[in-house]
């Protein structure tokens, strides 16, 4: 059982050993395509097992909780991985066509393998500072992708980066270190049952500690102006996972440790909460509508988009972590996709300032058509994913009669609209100024579908989450049950101890 | 002895918040090391002072004789200090990086990934 | 630096550091020591001789890139926690071999413990060697 678990960290780990030693050919490039499909069907195959069983954990090391290191899937945990797995597989092909051989040579590839085994690990590991030193692997290899081959535009976005992010770290190692002066211990199901023993008011002030660790990892206001600075400097490629997976770990946690843990006194945590939901969203969306350069556009839009996961958290009705975990999915997979896309509009147009470029809607118009589904699965068009995702917020919001937030998130989706107007009326739309007429058959043929094939491919699933959502929900409902009622998740840990 | 580590961590907080206040990025790199070091202290602190008893268990024993000090907070720290010495080894290479490349070490300075908008 | 003391003196410390960051490694077991205070003090001995006599040198003496020193241990120690695997038991759970044990001697234990322990000490020793030989060519 226990392998099930080891195995989609363990497959990123040995493909980064093998990518960095063949970097300086073409099969480093393989290696990584190759090893990111192979930890899509061992995720595929934990999911089976989740879907069938119930939680699964294992002890590594065969030693027993809470005294070993427990990796622990349930439903969130499992999905959150086959999803990571997906976006891997999807960046590494795309990197085929936009990473050059200079940062192969430098490790691009062993540095994403790293990466991913950290984003993996942190959504599967059960206990607190094993999340701590997957947050760090996270970081460190982050770090090194995001200044990769060193320009002055990297250099600058990376210094706030790396400042923000650890001071967001040494806050996260100060609230494990309380809590387990607290209560002893530092495995997250027996952390549940633990804290009902300790002093409230103090597991308050941790609990605080932990929501601005986390809260800075996932960007929310006002902890989230690092991103903008940063997310728009690196490879294409990089930007993509970094705004598909990088941010949601923050939100995974928070989702985490605010409902398995930190529950004591929803009444305060959570209302702070959503007042960082509604604000994250409003600021993240009018910082987008004031920018003019595609890739800055789309950074903004995950600090909104953000709010609206920590929305669902905030609220804790089981509609709401519903809404959480379909668009913490939905969101990913969006997300991703156009920053890829903008990488297939900057190699087409030579750049990404909206005022410099244009268009691509006259040369391109399959590009152009691949834009609209994320574009408007993100603003929530229905039938697209993006519209499930915000009408079970909303829904959510209204059943406890909370009128101003689903206005404000009605209100967001409308300007999310405005910032994607704006990329298409200038990127697609309007002629090129230089009079350029960029077109997809400019780029050689392999490198064409190398990058297009995953953007097809990530397209297809949102259209087909938005034609098909009922096993989707159906899903996020099972797993919105288990986060909302921990029992399972505590016994399978803990053993007959629990 | 609690009462003075406590002390410490808190001196070494506050000096770590004054430096990172400054605009100087290395100031602030150095600010998050003192910061770190009180992290780590915590850490300590939290798994309860025991004098002179290292955790070793006797050749032969299954449980260490006696009250010993506890081993995962010093397992903890260890780990903490050896990631937080990969990081900011990085972040310190990054600054010079800065330095040479932008010119500068002024936080306000710095904004070629964020260049400001002409006023209209 | 040019320092003829320094250079006479690395030819033999270099060496000394290595042979003893052997021993740390290997004494890690029962008593304080293991595969990362091995692998500092192993690169102590090339940081040191990188000072006495270029990184050039230290680089050439090395003959392998560090980078791939360090991600070769990380694939060593991921192979030890991987032949669990091999017994059926969860990741990482040590495996022990008492090498001519006997009824009164335990004999040599080699375990998969060591081996980690010796990825630990690659990686550690290939990660600040990389750091240090990156930071002397910058500055």
């Amino acid at each position: 059982m226990s392998w099930l678990l080891a195995v989609p960290i363990a497959i990123p780990f040995a493909t980064a050993v093998f990518a960095f030693l063949l970097r300086n050919g073409a099969a480093g490039r393989w290696v990584s395509v190759a090893g990111s499909a192979a930890l899509l069907a061992a995720s595929a195959v934990l999911m089976q097992a989740v879907l069938a069983e119930g939680v699964v954990a294992g002890q590594m090391g065969s030693w027993p909780a809470p005294f070993g290191i427990t990796l622990v899937a349930d439903l969130l945990s499992a999905v959150m991985v086959v999803i990571t797995a997906i976006i891997a597989l999807a960046v590494s092909v795309y990197a085929l066509a936009d990473i050059g051989p200079a940062e192969e040579r430098l490790g691009y590839h062993a540095l994403f393998q790293v990466l991913i085994a950290g984003v993996t690990g942190a959504f599967l590991t059960g206990d607190l500072f094993n999340l701590y030193v997957w947050f760090e692997v996270m970081l460190i290899s982050s770090f090194g992708l995001l200044v990769l081959g060193g320009r002055a535009e990297q250099i600058d976005g990376g210094v706030k980066y790396v400042a923000l992010n650890l001071v967001s770290t040494i806050l996260f190692l100060t609230g494990i270190g309380l809590l387990y002066g607290m209560t002893g211990t530092l495995n997250m199901a027996d952390l549940s049952i633990a804290v009902d023993g300790a002093d409230q008011g103090l597991l308050t002030v941790v609990a605080m500690l932990f929501m601005i660790a986390f809260g800075v990892k996932a960007a929310v206001f006002p902890l989230f102006f690092w991103l903008p600075a940063a997310y728009h400097t690196p490879a294409f490629s990089v930007s993509a996972v970094f705004a598909g997976l990088l941010t949601k770990v923050g939100v995974y946690a928070l989702i985490r440790m605010f409902t398995l843990v930190f529950d004591h006194d929803t009444g305060l945590t959570h209302t702070i909460l959503l007042w960082v939901a509604c604000l994250t969203m409003v600021t993240g969306v009018l910082g987008a509508a004031a920018q003019g350069d595609m890739r800055r556009i789309l950074s903004f839009h995950i600090v909104s988009q953000i709010g609206y996961m920590v929305l669902g958290l905030a609220l804790l009705t089981p509609l709401a972590i519903v809404g959480a975990v379909f668009y913490l999915v939905h969101h990913i997979i969006v997300k991703a996709n156009l920053f890829l896309i903008a990488g297939v509009a900057d190699r087409l147009t030579g750049g990404t300032a909206l005022s410099r470029i244009g268009g691509l809607y006259a040369s391109a118009p399959l590009l152009a058509a691949l834009f609209l589904v994320p574009a408007f699965s993100l603003a929530g068009f229905p039938p697209l994913s993006g519209f499930w995702a915000k009408f079970l917020l909303v829904k959510a919001a209204l059943e406890i009669e909370g009128w101003v937030i689903a206005a404000v998130a009605l209100a967001v989706g409308l300007l999310t609209i405005y910032s994607m107007t704006k990329i298409w009326a200038q990127a697609f739309w309007e002629p090129h100024p230089e009079g350029r007429e960029p077109r997809l058959s400019d780029l050689p043929a392999g490198q064409r579908w190398a990058m297009l094939a995953p953007i097809m491919a990530l397209a297809a699933l949102t259209v087909f989450i938005g034609l098909f959502p009922e096993p989707f929900v159906a899903f996020a409902e099972r797993a919105a049950a288990q986060l909302l009622d921990p029992t399972d998740y505590v016994e399978t840990v803990l053993g007959d101890r629990g | 002895m609690e009462t003075l580590l406590a002390l410490t961590i808190g001196a070494l907080v506050a000096a770590a918040v004054y430096l990172m206040l400054a605009q100087n990025v290395l100031r602030f790199i150095f600010g998050l090391v003192l910061i770190s070091n009180a992290a780590n202290l915590t850490i300590f602190l939290a798994g309860r002072l025991t004098e002179g008893a290292p955790p070793l268990i006797a050749e032969g024993a299954d449980m260490p004789a006696g009250l010993v000090a506890n081993a995962l907070p010093q397992a903890l720290v260890l780990t903490a200090i050896v990631i937080g010495f990969g990081l900011f080894a990085f972040a310190i290479v990054l600054v010079f990086r800065a330095w040479t490349s932008l010119g500068t070490l002024d936080a306000d300075q710095m904004r070629l990934a964020e260049p400001e908008e002409p006023r209209a | 630096m040019n320092s003829v003391i320094l250079k006479a003196g690395t030819r033999y410390l270099a060496g000394l550091l290595l042979v003893f960051s052997v021993y740390m490694l290997l004494r890690g077991h029962n008593e304080p020591g293991g595969g990362f205070i091995g692998g500092l003090i192993g690169a102590t001995g090339f940081v040191l001789y990188a000072v006495a006599v270029g990184t050039a040198d230290a680089r050439a003496a090395l003959r392998v890139e560090p980078q791939s020193i360090a991600m070769v241990g990380l694939g060593i120690a991921l192979l030890a926690g991987l032949l669990a695997a091999l017994f059926g038991q969860p990741f990482f759970t040590g495996q022990w071999l008492f090498l001519g044990a006997t009824e009164t001697d335990k004999g040599l234990p080699l375990s998969t413990v060591l081996v980690f322990d010796v990825g630990v000490y690659l990686v550690v020793f290939g990660a600040i060697l990389t750091l240090v030989f990156a930071m002397e060519e910058e500055i």
